[in-house]
């Protein structure tokens, strides 16, 4: 595959991963607009569409939603800042780079485990 | 090349290929929703953890109050935008072919219109009780 031809650095993949979870997020739309619609629409369609959610495979997508969304919004700012100017030095670009992992990680785990705190 | 009857300039043919595109305004729209993103997503994801495992009349309620309707439009009008804008730019980059392009490009577009009208139709029907 790839990896025989080509070495992987950090900043290409976090690069590559922001495009895919961009795509991912485009999908995740959907499925926010499909869950005001069916809250719209009453209790029972409701109700189906939760059942869904708290399956474990809803659960699952909501896991790397939620991980892609705060992966997209942290890489987000690193870019914006990129685009003023700041921090495109390559000492830098990986500094920010794993922050970037690190920061989407730990935002998932405190956000999951506040939410199953409740 | 222009054959001897096309009576327009090579400048005028050469504006709307290449760098003469929009080119600018997609960049800087980009940047523009996802500035707008970054406070309506922290919002978002925010309220979403706080609610979890509230049920129908809750999550309800919540649409329905005043400000979060307006936040909720908000953020759905600067996300569908922000995700053609995207979508664009990877469909122009994998997909090969004018025709294909151009026909996953418009696809791309009447679905994020669709999505968005769904989203704003559903937030409104709530918030004004129908």
């Amino acid at each position: 595959m790839l990896g025989r031809y080509y070495r992987f650095q950090l900043t290409s993949v976090l690069s590559f991963a922001h495009r895919v979870t961009g795509v991912g997020l485009s999908l995740g739309s959907v499925l926010l607009v499909v869950w005001l619609l069916a809250l719209a629409s009453g209790p029972w369609a409701y109700e189906q569409f939760a059942k869904h959610l708290s399956a474990w495979y809803g659960q699952c997508l909501l896991l790397g939603w939620s991980w892609a969304l705060l992966y997209h919004l942290c890489n987000g700012i690193r870019h914006l800042a990129w685009d003023l100017g700041y921090g495109f030095d390559l000492k830098t670009a990986y500094r920010s780079g794993y922050a970037v992992v690190v920061a989407s990680l730990v935002l998932t785990a405190v956000a999951w485990a506040l939410a199953c705190l409740r | 090349m222009s054959s001897p009857k096309d009576l327009r300039s090579p400048l005028s043919r050469a504006r709307g290929l290449g760098s003469a595109k929009e080119g600018v305004r997609h960049f800087w729209a980009q940047r523009v929703s996802a500035v707008a993103l970054i406070p309506l997503a922290l919002w978002f994801v925010f309220s979403v953890v706080q609610g979890s495992g509230a049920g129908y009349g809750a999550a309800r309620n919540w649409v329905a109050a005043p400000a979060v309707s307006v936040l909720l439009v908000l953020l759905i009008v600067t996300l569908l935008y922000h995700s053609l804008l995207g979508v664009q730019v990877v469909i122009e980059d994998y997909v090969g072919g004018e025709k294909k392009k151009l026909a996953a490009l418009l696809l791309s577009k009447f679905t994020h219109a669709l999505v968005a009208v769904a989203g704003i139709f559903a937030v409104l029907r709530i918030a004004l009780g129908a």
